[in-house]
C-alpha cells in the first residue's frame, strides 16, 4: 500500500491562510506559492506529491475561493483529513477533486507520520497500524475526486476529453 | 412523492420549491434549479469564460445571471486590470442584461436592485451570499467550478440542513445592533457552530430588525458555518423589496410551521451589550468592556457587512459634530454608490467627512485584502466580517471586530470604547 507523509496543522485553517488575499489576482501555480506562508512558510516549497493534510476542527473557515482548496491539488496533496470542515470548502474541495476525510480522531496522526488510506471503506491507517474511521461520503462525490474534479465530468457530459 | 402536511421548516419548504417535491426531509439529497446565480469579477468571468469555452458550453439562462464587479474595481495594477477587462468584455460578449459595474458590493447591490426576493433559491459565487436569506430567499456561496456546473445546467445538488433557530425576544438597547447579536451567537457557537446547516433567525427582536439590520444577520451566517442565514420574510421586508423596485412576492408560505422539526436557542436581546471580536477569529467575540481601553490606529467602516447606509447612520450618529482622536485614521469604504448617495443627501456622509473620515470607493477593498491593505503591526476597529491573520493585509495587522457605532465611538476616542457612553 502506498504510504503518505503527513503534515499537521492546528484548527481553523482558514482560506486566507491556504489562499492568501494578496495572492488571489495570480493564476494557481503563482497562489500555491503562497500556501499555508503564514502559518508553515515551508510548506509549499517542500511538500511532496502524494503527501497529505491532518489539521484539526474546522479546516477551510472563511471565503468561498476554491483556490484554497486547488492550491493543494496543485502542490500534489492526495487528502486533508480532520475531525470537521467547513461545509462551502467541503464542497469546493471535491469539485476540484480533493479528497476530504472527516476523522474524529485525526489528532493521533503525527507530524512526518506515513500513513495509509482506505478509500474503499473511509478509514485512515495510521503508521502504527491503527485504523481510523472516517465518516462517509454520497458515492457520487467520491466519484468526482475519482473522476478529477467537476469539470472533468463536466467535459464528458459536453464531449471533451478529460483532463488528468 | 412524501404528503406534504407534515410542518416544515422555512428552509424545507424553499428547497422543496426549487427541487420541484412536496415536501423534503433533513438528510435528503436533492437536485435544485437555480433562480438566480450571482457571482463578482473575481470568482465569476475570469474563472468562467475559459472553462464555458473549453466546454463549448453555453449559459442556461442569461436573465438569471448578475454580474457584479466588486472586487479588484478600481482597479490597481495590471493584474486587476486583466481581472476586470476580462469581465467587462465577457459581459459585453454575452449580451449580459444584468451587470453593475463598480456600483458597490454584490451582496448590497443585487438586492437594491430588487433580484433576491422571498421564495427564491440563489447561489452565488461568494461566501458572504447567505445576505440573501436576509429576504426569504434561500441562498448560498459557492466556488467557481461549482458555479460553472450551475451555469450550464441551472441546476445544484443539496443536502437538506436540518434548522438551528435562533430566536431572539426584547428589545435592543440603544446603541446595540444585529452586529453585536452576530459577534454575541459567535462567540458562543464559534465558526463552524452551524455546521453547514440552516440558521433561522426569529422572534421579536429580529422582526423588529430594519431590512439592512438582517442583512448584517444573514451576511455573517456564514461565520457561523451555516449554509444560509434565513429570516421569514414581512411587512418589513416587502415594503424595502417595493421600494427597490423588485416586483410583488407572496410571502405567505415563506415561514416556519409550528411543530417543524428544528433546534432552538434562544437569546434576550435587552440584556444584549455591544460586542467586539479580538484577534484573528470571529469566534473570538466578547463584551465590549473586555477590550475597552485598547488603542487604535485605524476604524475601519466597510464591507457588505458594516458600511450599508445603516451603518453609516450609526456611524454618524457616534460622530456628529466631532472629529476622531489624533493619530486615528478612519476609513469609510460605503457598501454601495446607492447608499453612498442617500447618505450625502441626508447628511450623513458629511458628518463622517467633518469627522475626519477617508473615504473610499464603494467595493471590497481592505475587506479581503484585495484593495487598500493594512500595515504591519496596525491595530485596527473594523465593522467587517472576518479579522484572520493577514487577511486586511499585514499578518502582524491586529484587527478587532465590531458594529458601526463601537468601531465609530473607538475612532472618536483612540481606544477601544461602549458606544453607549458616548450616545448616552
Amino acid at each position: 500500500m502506498r504510504t503518505h507523509r503527513v503534515w499537521k496543522l492546528g484548527s481553523d485553517i482558514d482560506t486566507d491562510v491556504l489562499a492568501p488575499g494578496h495572492a488571489m489576482k495570480h493564476g494557481i501555480d503563482k497562489i500555491a506559492a503562497f500556501c499555508l506562508e503564514s502559518v508553515r512558510p515551508e510548506f509549499a516549497s517542500q511538500v511532496q506529491p502524494g503527501d497529505v493534510i491532518v489539521a484539526g476542527p474546522n479546516f477551510g473557515i472563511g471565503s468561498s475561493r476554491e483556490q484554497a482548496a486547488a492550491v493543494l491539488v496543485k502542490l500534489g496533496v492526495v487528502a486533508v483529513i480532520a475531525p470537521s470542515f467547513s461545509g462551502l470548502y467541503f464542497r469546493n474541495a471535491f469539485n476540484v477533486g480533493l479528497l476530504l476525510l472527516t476523522c474524529p480522531e485525526a489528532d493521533l496522526l503525527q507530524e512526518a507520520e506515513r500513513v495509509t488510506l482506505d478509500t474503499q471503506d473511509l478509514a485512515v491507517i495510521s503508521g502504527a497500524g491503527r485504523r481510523l474511521a472516517c465518516e462517509p461520503i454520497p458515492e457520487f462525490l467520491l466519484d468526482m475526486v475519482r473522476s478529477g474534479g467537476l469539470l472533468n465530468q463536466l467535459r464528458i457530459r459536453f464531449g471533451k476529453e478529460p483532463v488528468q | 412523492m412524501l404528503q406534504p402536511p407534515v410542518a416544515q421548516t422555512l428552509a424545507q419548504k424553499l428547497i422543496a420549491r426549487a427541487a420541484g417535491r412536496a415536501a423534503v426531509m433533513p438528510g435528503d439529497i436533492v437536485n435544485c434549479k437555480v433562480d438566480l446565480a450571482m457571482f463578482h469579477d473575481s470568482s465569476g468571468p475570469r474563472r468562467l469564460k475559459p472553462m464555458l469555452e473549453e466546454l463549448g458550453a453555453q449559459i442556461w439562462d442569461k436573465s438569471r445571471v448578475v454580474l457584479v464587479m466588486d472586487h479588484y474595481v478600481p482597479e490597481r495594477d495590471d493584474e486587476s486590470r486583466q481581472i476586470v477587462r476580462i469581465a467587462r468584455d465577457w459581459a459585453r460578449e454575452q449580451k449580459l442584461p444584468h451587470v453593475y459595474d463598480s456600483q458597490g458590493i454584490c451582496h448590497v447591490v443585487v438586492p437594491q436592485h430588487g433580484h433576491i426576493r422571498p421564495g427564491m433559491f440563489c447561489v452565488g459565487g461568494d461566501s458572504h451570499s447567505p445576505t440573501g436569506g436576509a429576504f426569504g430567499a434561500y441562498m448560498f456561496g459557492i466556488g467557481s467550478t461549482e458555479m460553472l456546473g450551475v451555469v450550464v445546467t441551472g441546476e445544484i445538488w443539496l443536502r437538506v440542513p436540518h434548522t438551528l433557530q435562533m430566536h431572539w425576544s426584547g428589545e435592543l438597547q440603544k446603541g446595540v445592533t444585529a452586529k453585536d447579536m452576530m459577534l454575541h451567537m459567535l462567540g458562543r457557537f464559534g465558526m463552524n457552530g452551524g455546521q453547514y446547516q440552516a440558521v433561522e433567525f426569529c422572534g421579536p427582536a429580529v422582526q423588529a430588525l430594519a431590512m439592512q439590520e438582517r442583512m448584517t444577520l444573514s451576511n455573517m451566517s456564514a461565520e457561523l458555518g451555516a449554509q444560509v442565514g434565513l429570516i421569514a420574510p414581512d411587512a418589513t421586508t416587502a415594503s424595502w423589496l417595493q421600494a427597490a423596485g423588485a416586483p410583488a412576492s407572496d410571502l405567505r408560505d415563506w415561514h416556519t410551521d409550528a411543530g417543524a422539526p428544528l433546534m432552538r436557542h434562544a437569546f434576550d436581546a435587552g440584556t444584549l451589550t455591544p460586542y467586539v471580536a479580538a484577534p484573528h477569529s470571529p469566534a473570538n467575540a466578547d463584551v465590549v468592556g473586555r477590550y475597552s481601553g485598547t488603542r487604535v490606529d485605524v476604524a475601519y467602516i466597510g464591507a457588505c457587512t458594516g458600511a450599508k447606509l445603516d451603518d453609516l447612520r450609526a456611524a454618524a450618529e457616534v460622530l456628529r459634530g466631532q472629529r476622531v482622536a489624533s493619530g486615528v485614521r478612519l476609513m469609510v469604504a460605503p457598501a454601495s454608490q446607492q447608499d453612498q448617495a442617500a447618505a450625502q443627501k441626508e447628511g450623513v456622509l458629511q458628518v463622517l467627512l467633518d469627522a475626519g473620515a477617508e473615504l473610499f470607493p464603494t467595493a471590497c477593498g481592505a475587506c479581503a485584502g484585495y484593495g487598500e491593505t493594512l500595515g504591519d503591526n496596525t491595530t485596527v476597529i473594523s465593522s467587517t466580517a472576518r479579522n484572520f491573520k493577514g487577511r486586511m493585509g499585514s499578518a502582524t495587522a491586529q484587527v478587532y471586530l465590531a458594529s458601526p457605532y463601537t468601531v465609530a465611538a473607538s475612532a472618536l476616542r483612540g481606544v477601544i470604547t461602549d458606544p453607549r457612553e458616548v450616545l448616552a
